[in-house]
């Protein structure tokens, strides 16, 4: 049997409310327009609810699903503990030692949000120094490729002589970051 | 300027008219995000850990001030009062994120009020800049020039590959987030303002309204632009796309003026100065009606119907107008609606009473 709306008589009601106020308790039948002046929150899509990191949180659980899960689930980090199961709940990574442990689960999603995943801005002097030195082997390691193919060999070997000294100190101050932690 | 003006006074010199393109853009802004190394970010540190964050912090504001060049206030989140916090908030020094939980969350706080470095923020370090009009390029080496100074005392989170490390990956690599307040009343009346939206969406940059709680009911035609994009450019290439987007839409809210100006200047005329003249004399004003009737009034100084309004009027009338800085002023928050409206409408005479134009 059809049921019609309380409020105004005209439409099909499909809408049960029950109502409480100070004089107890008020049920209605409704149709939709009627039930709509009843309270924004009740009709509110949830979509305007949603907040960016309930959306990044969807996002990073999804990225995730593509990979091979029980690996993934065993893997905590060593310096806060935090497991790949707690980022797809919070959205949050734990501590930079994270972005070591999770490197290859992070690095699809990091493709996915930024479209890249390959940092190409500031280096810190300090701390980045090792990172300066190794962009200035690779230039050296080219120019070194080119000379010996116009067969400019002394320019070359003044090329390689120079690798060679930024090779050592290198290895040199990496082997001292190694006992530091991260 | 004394810590009591941070809260008392609705001065703010970065959000006074001036700098380049002032008809449109009201001030830039560079945020930098960094973490120390090892210790874990904000929301998954005990208190030691976040006690030891701000002693790091602490041991390097003296050289953050040399570099800036000005003292900073130091305000220690649990020591200050609900509403002081809001204020802070409503100046744009603090994010409402800052006051999850109070414990060990400080912020230093130029006293140009144009720097300010939250500590325990969602990062460990949230060092911002703001300057009025468009102008990235000097906030972005001012916070770089502090990072540095962090950078060469205490050792910062980076990873050759990924950048500089951050608690939300959507920062990640240069941790920079750059951002401009535009004022579009132009595009809003033309009804242009969404395909902007949507258009600056595409480019990855993303574009909301200042005030005004949904989408379709913005308050005072203020828009925030900022980049998406953290990770795989260089800061000069983030800054540079996010500085051509926004004298883009300065060139279509310049267009979009013309417009008005040609087939509506009578009553485009006339309401800037009901609108002034509102303001000039209310004696009741709610949030809302404020932030539309000011965004007419300085529509029309930029446009040259009203005379050059004093440059610190449009700042000290947003500011001091919110509900939030009008309760810390009156010391409380149990005022009703009319006792606010009626403070409001008096603060506001008070303010246009000193700068009156003809």
């Amino acid at each position: 049997m059809e049921m019609v709306c309380d409020e105004c008589g005209k439409n099909e009601a499909y809408i049960h409310i029950v109502q409480i106020g100070p004089n107890g308790k008020i049920e209605k039948n409704l149709c939709e327009e009627c039930a709509s002046g009843y309270g924004s929150t009740m009709f509110a899509s949830p979509q305007n609810s949603m907040s960016v990191d309930d959306f990044l949180k969807g996002v990073f659980s999804n990225a995730a699903e593509s990979g091979n899960d029980s690996r993934r689930h065993e893997l905590v980090c060593p310096n806060c503990g935090m497991s790949y199961q707690d980022f797809q709940q919070t959205g949050k990574i734990g501590c930079s030692v994270c972005y070591d442990t999770f490197r290859q689960q992070l690095e699809p999603l990091l493709r996915r949000v930024h479209g890249s995943s390959v940092h190409s801005g500031k280096i810190p002097h300090r701390s980045g120094g090792a990172l300066e030195m190794k962009h200035e082997i690779e230039m050296l390691r080219r120019k070194l490729r080119e000379a010996v193919q116009q067969e400019e060999y002394e320019k070359a070997a003044e090329y390689r002589d120079r690798i060679r000294v930024l090779e050592k100190e290198l290895g040199a101050r990496e082997g001292g970051m190694e006992d530091g932690n991260r | 300027m004394a810590i009591a003006d941070l809260f008392g006074s609705a001065s703010l010199p970065w959000l006074n008219i001036g700098g380049r393109e002032s008809d449109v853009v009201l001030s830039s802004r560079i945020r930098l995000a960094r973490n120390f190394r090892g210790i874990p970010f904000p929301n998954r540190a005990d208190f030691t850990q976040l006690a030891k964050v701000q002693e790091m912090a602490s041991s390097v504001l003296p050289e953050m001030e040399h570099a800036v060049g000005q003292s900073f206030d130091v305000v220690d989140m649990d020591r200050t009062s609900p509403l002081e916090r809001e204020v802070l908030i409503e100046k744009r020094l603090i994010t409402r994120n800052f006051l999850r939980s109070p414990q060990h969350r400080v912020v230093f706080i130029s006293q140009g009020r144009h720097v300010s470095v939250m500590v325990n923020e969602e990062d460990h370090l949230r060092i911002q800049c703001m300057v009025n009009g468009l102008d990235l390029d000097n906030p972005l080496s001012m916070a770089s020039g502090i990072d540095d100074l962090v950078e060469s005392q205490l050792d910062v989170a980076f990873d050759e590959k990924m950048g500089y490390l951050t608690s939300c990956p959507t920062n990640l690599g240069t941790g920079l987030r750059a951002s401009v307040l535009l004022h579009l009343p132009g595009l809003v009346y033309t009804r242009n303002i969404n395909n902007i939206i949507n258009i600056s969406q595409q480019l990855g940059l993303s574009v909301r309204a200042l005030y005004g709680e949904d989408d379709q009911e913005w308050q005072g035609d203020i828009f925030q632009i900022s980049n998406q994009l953290t990770l795989g450019f260089s800061e000069e290439e983030i800054v540079g796309n996010l500085k051509s987007a926004a004298k883009e839409i300065v060139s279509h809210e310049r267009r979009a003026r013309k417009a008005l100006e040609l087939y509506r200047k009578d009553q485009l005329e006339d309401s800037v100065w009901r609108a002034y003249g509102i303001l000039c004399h209310a004696r009741s004003l709610s949030e809302k009606e404020v932030l539309d009737l000011l965004s007419k009034v300085r529509l029309g100084v930029d446009m040259g119907f009203i005379g050059e309004a004093c440059a610190a009027c449009f700042s000290e009338i947003l500011i001091g107008s919110r509900t939030s800085y009008l309760q810390n002023l009156a010391g409380s928050d149990n005022m009703s609606g009319s006792e606010l409206d009626r403070m409001r409408a008096e603060a506001v005479r008070k303010i246009l009473s000193v700068h009156r134009v003809e």
